[in-house]
């Protein structure tokens, strides 16, 4: 059967319906992955992509859920296509849903170019090495785990943590130093609450980038297995917004765990051999094009820089969500409850979190000569301070040596004036490591292992 | 036109059911749909089959064609190799991105090895002979550092008919021609075609006995690998498995590295791409790359190109050796491969074993391992394969089933420390849980080039870690003031030890690569703190005497200040070392 003689063929009745899956028989033979639309018994298409094909029979997973579908009246008809989002400059400042069809009551964008949302696996010979450093104004990520443009890294969070907070400030302050560029952010909410969708928008507004936002919006209350296609969806926007308009994109995927869960229903439905927790065998591979979906080429000027926010259940960084991803990304921001409970903002963890990208984009000419080792020290020192504490609350502190006592107050002094900051205070590279090297000092300088002679001569102690 | 053998019944991801197959063997190559999508028949029953594919099966629907491609999944193997950037079923990603932009997208048909280029080749092989399978035909300078030897492909036979003269010739052109005992006349060309899961035969397996030396202090002196021996790395997310992976292939002496990404980042590759052209090997003063041969199937590849990666890796690996030399290498990481095998598992409704990992996992990771070795080669030199594969264990927790497994099979386990990690201790591989089973078998080596002190040295500083360890226990509950000097002392001997010698900075131009020698007389200065120091302390002087002894902190420096080539600075240090202990030491006469 030619594919012209197909198209627009539609099929009245389904045979099975599953949760958000329908299987469909005696039909043509239809291509794996493409797109369906399903018609239901009131006249309203719904969309739906083929998740397993066979001679004559379909299973189609129906993205604005199954509510209302019945066997012998609903209609289907196969595209011939997978699903795909119409891109062009128009989409800056608007709003969409999942499967990206805009939810602002404003008309669809003219599109210049009609794009898989699928992606493509990005040729390892056209990346170009991120190593552009981006300051966003927070001592804990700039100082210890830089951010660099092209990256992607994600924050592990928990509930209540204030990751949205953390994720505004760097959007409201994140620069290159000394450089002017055209940037833009693409905003994915996966099953996230309407209120914390509204302080993004809210924040956006504020700091007058709104119409710089592309947002992508499948709330709480919105069909679960949207949630499927819209980091999808989101990164074709910052595919076309990067690689074809050469603006620099930060995108935020919130919350991946919810994703995840989308991912586990369906899998769970089809009778899929489970691995850890319940979650599919190939989750690793499945996040692994979603967050392959960034960096820089090279001949172009945009980037794609990620920043997914996860909240770990339970706090579990070994919770297959966080661990999978931290495979995938460049490093990983952990967000540390005990720090949070003692009121310390942003409760960013000095030990677990790690910037694998920092290495390249940071040091003379970059950020500042000392950088890499003031940040190794810093490590060394507060993982001290770490076994310290652990002492400390075995034999009481008037137990310590004279030293552990120093390490000690170092933590304290750590925490208070290097890692918290307010919410609105932007400091510059300088800066932070000016802090960094005022509670540094606070050590012997035969502790010092991790600095040179020449930066104990020229910083200690100023 | 490639012949149709049947077609496409049912798509499932990256696994395709066929029907109407009748002439297909197991484990050949195929090509399916329109887009002829590469593939490898994986099962077959009756008239059907299962295909693995090795590209994305988007649009591909039942009833599609099903091509044969007359082989099993095979390599080419012949110069141009070194210094090339593989999917992992050998596309060249270079020339592929030539054909197409950043993306790789479907259906794309790209040669492994250059058509076009020429190579200037030398005839060692003499007509008449009689002929073998494995031996030299000639050599082609492949790149400055390494000569390519052109085999006969294994299993050749006959006598030589013809060699070509020496020339430029492209790696289709034939070279070699024999007539077979059946006294047909076969040509051979500069480069022959292998099937990946076929291990390639050798003369003989010889016993292990050479270190591959390194460069990291931590491996060399304490958990060593013998060239032809097998490691595992595993640890969970930002150990520090990539870092080291990337530092055992800068600066490790093997002659040949051959560096699988398997299902691990894209920039990671990049990074690879960008500095090993700019890294200069220390002992031959080449480019690194010169002699590095890359396998990238970055996570978001397929995911069955990606399970083959590591036997298209290792078939290349096998074909350096069989020249004789000796070839190491990276796999990061067999969890990705591992997972690979029960993604395919799992889509073909096998019956799962642990965790939904297939119960054939431990087979196939045998085999995988078990290429490895040091060998006498068809062509009666030695080479050798040093395997250190690297382990993703899901929350960092080592009883899962691939780490467990793998340390079945392998002899040696670095494993990666979160603790240490997280203190930016790097490489992060533990002391105390690490081991090597290749000690005794390089102790020889070590005797012959460094002294005989080697062993010695080794255990007496494993003793002192050991005992630490306990130590620590003790500390952990009431603190170190406790302990009498006698334990403190070992306690800042082994601190030193850690900061000044196991710690190694990868970014620093100097402490980057450490040779054995410096490596030998780095611990010998060390433990000649813990002896004298113990001594003294038994004469009567304190811990914090011996603290405070200014040498201290040159010899935490050590490492950065003195180069590899002025070794007799490490001297001078020991000598005020001795000079500083005799002062404490005068004190209490």
């Amino acid at each position: 059967m030619k594919k012209a003689s197909i198209e627009g063929r539609e099929y009245i009745g389904i045979n099975q319906i599953d949760g958000p899956l329908i299987m469909v028989k005696g039909i043509h033979n239809v291509g794996y992955n493409e797109l369906a639309e399903v018609v239901d018994p009131t006249g309203k298409v719904r969309l739906g992509m083929v998740l397993e094909t066979s001679s004559g029979a379909a299973v189609i997973q129906v993205f604005e859920g199954t509510l209302g579908l019945s066997i012998p009246e609903t209609r289907v008809r196969f595209r011939g296509e997978p699903l795909t989002f119409g891109v062009g400059a128009e989409i800056l400042g608007r709003v969409f849903n999942g499967l990206g069809a805009p939810i602002d009551g404003g008309p669809p964008p003219r599109a210049d170019a009609v794009m898989d949302v699928n992606g493509l696996p990005i040729n390892p010979t056209a990346r170009e090495y991120p190593r552009k450093f981006i300051q966003t104004g927070i001592s804990a990520i700039d100082g210890m785990n830089t951010l660099v443009r092209g990256q992607k890294l994600p924050i592990f969070s928990g509930t209540g943590l204030p990751h949205n907070k953390i994720v505004a400030q760097i959007t409201r302050q994140a620069k290159i130093v000394g450089e002017e560029t055209s940037f833009a952010v693409v905003f994915a909410a996966m099953g996230i609450k309407h209120d914390v969708a509204q302080y993004f928008i809210r924040n956006f507004e504020e700091s007058g980038v709104l119409e710089k936002v592309v947002l992508f919006l499948n709330l709480a209350d919105d069909p679960s297995v949207e949630r499927l296609v819209t980091p999808r969806t989101a990164l074709t926007a910052a595919e076309f917004l990067s690689f074809t308009m050469n603006m620099h994109v930060l995108v935020i995927l919130t919350d991946m765990t919810n994703y995840c869960e989308s991912l586990r229903e369906i899998s769970t439905i089809r009778e899929e051999i489970p691995s850890r927790k319940g979650y599919p065998g190939y989750l690793y591979s499945d996040l692994s094009i979603i967050y392959e979906r960034a960096g820089m080429i090279k001949g172009i000027e945009g980037s794609i820089t990620q920043m997914p926010i996860l909240t770990m259940p339970n706090d579990d960084i070994s919770h297959p969500v966080p661990d999978l991803s931290g495979y995938i990304t460049e490093g990983q921001i952990v967000l540390e409850r005990e720090l949070d409970q003692r009121n310390i903002y942003p409760p960013i963890a000095g030990l677990p979190s790690l910037s694998r990208l920092m290495k390249d984009g940071i040091g003379e000419g970059m950020t500042r000569d000392d950088h890499a080792h003031v940040a190794s020290q810093l490590f060394a020192a507060y993982s001290r301070v770490k076994d310290v504490r652990a002492l400390a609350a075995v034999i009481g502190e008037e137990e310590l040596t004279p030293l552990d006592k120093v390490y000690l107050e170092f933590g304290e002094r750590f925490e208070r004036d290097f890692l918290s900051q307010r919410e609105y205070e932007d400091r510059s590279i300088a800066e932070t490591l000016d802090i960094g090297w005022k509670v540094i000092s606070m050590l012997p300088k035969e502790e010092l292992h991790r600095i040179t002679e020449e930066e104990l001569n020229k910083y200690y102690g100023s | 036109m490639l012949e149709i053998i049947g077609t496409v019944e049912k798509v499932v991801g990256p696994v395709v059911h066929a029907r109407g197959i009748m002439k297909a063997k197991m484990l050949d190559l195929v090509e399916v749909g329109e887009n002829h999508l590469i593939g490898e028949i994986v099962k077959l029953e009756g008239d059907w089959a299962a295909i693995q594919v090795y590209e994305d099966t988007t649009g591909l629907a039942p009833g599609s064609d099903i091509y044969s491609a007359g082989m099993p999944l095979s390599v080419e193997l012949g110069p141009g190799l070194l210094g090339t950037i593989y999917d992992g079923v050998q596309r060249p990603l270079e020339a592929i991105r030539d054909t197409s932009d950043q993306y790789i997208r479907k259906g794309i048909h790209v040669t492994a090895l250059d058509r076009e280029k020429r190579w200037e080749f030398k005839p060692v092989m003499k007509a008449g002979t009689v002929l073998e399978g494995g031996e030299v035909i000639g050599t082609v300078q492949e790149t400055r550092l390494i000569e390519c030897r052109i085999l006969a492909p294994p299993g050749a036979k006959g006598k030589v008919d013809r060699v070509a003269d020496a020339g430029p010739y492209g790696v289709d052109d034939v070279v070699m021609r024999y007539d077979d005992p059946s006294g047909a006349a076969v040509e051979v060309k500069l480069h022959h075609r292998w099937p990946v899961r076929q291990q390639r035969p050798v003369k003989g397996r010889l016993p292990l006995k050479i270190p591959l030396i390194t460069g990291q202090r931590v491996i060399d002196t304490l958990f060593p690998v013998a060239k032809g021996g097998t490691v595992v790395l595993p640890g969970g997310f930002g150990t520090g498995k990539t870092m080291t992976q990337h530092a055992l292939s800068k600066w490790s002496d093997a002659d040949i590295i051959v560096y699988i990404g398997c299902g691990e980042r894209g920039n990671e590759m990049t990074d690879v791409l960008i500095s090993f052209p700019e890294l200069i090997d220390p002992r031959t003063g080449r480019p690194i790359m010169e002699r590095t041969i890359l396998i990238a199937n970055t996570s978001n590849m397929p995911v069955a190109a990606r399970e083959a990666s590591i036997y298209t890796g290792i078939t290349i690996a096998e074909y350096y050796r069989d020249q004789g030399y000796h070839v190491a290498i990276m796999a990061d990481s067999t969890s990705r491969w591992a997972e690979a095998l029960r993604e395919l598992s799992g889509r073909m409704e096998e019956m799962p074993a642990d965790e939904g990992f297939p119960a054939y996992l431990p087979t196939r990771l045998a085999e995988f391992y078990e290429r490895a070795g040091m060998v006498e080669t068809l062509c009666g030199s030695e080479g050798s394969i040093s395997i250190v594969g690297s382990v993703s264990p899901p929350g960092g927790d080592f009883s899962e089933p691939v780490t467990q497994h793998t340390k079945r099979f392998v002899r040696c386990f670095w494993a990666l420390d979160r603790q240490l990690a997280n203190a930016r201790h790097y490489p992060a591989i533990s002391w105390l849980d690490s081991y090597s089973e290749y000690v005794d078998e390089v102790s020889d080596w070590w005797e012959e080039n460094s002294g005989g002190e080697w062993a010695e040295f080794r255990q007496r500083i494993m003793d002192l870690l050991q005992q630490e360890g306990k130590l620590m226990q003790v500390v952990k509950l009431v603190g170190p003031d406790v302990l009498p000097d006698t334990q403190r002392i070992i306690l800042e001997t082994c601190t030193m030890f850690k900061n000044a010698f196991l710690q190694q900075n990868s970014f620093d131009q100097i402490d980057m690569y450490c040779t054995p020698e410096k490596q030998l007389k780095m611990l010998r200065v060390i433990l000649d703190f813990y002896i004298l120091g113990l001594e003294n302390i038994k004469k009567g002087a304190n811990i914090h005497q011996i603290k405070r002894m200014s040498v201290t902190s040159e010899i935490m420096r050590m490492k950065f200040t003195i180069a590899n080539d002025e070794l007799e600075k490490i001297d001078e240090i020991r000598d005020r070392l001795h000079r500083s202990m005799q002062q404490v030491e005068d004190m209490f006469e």
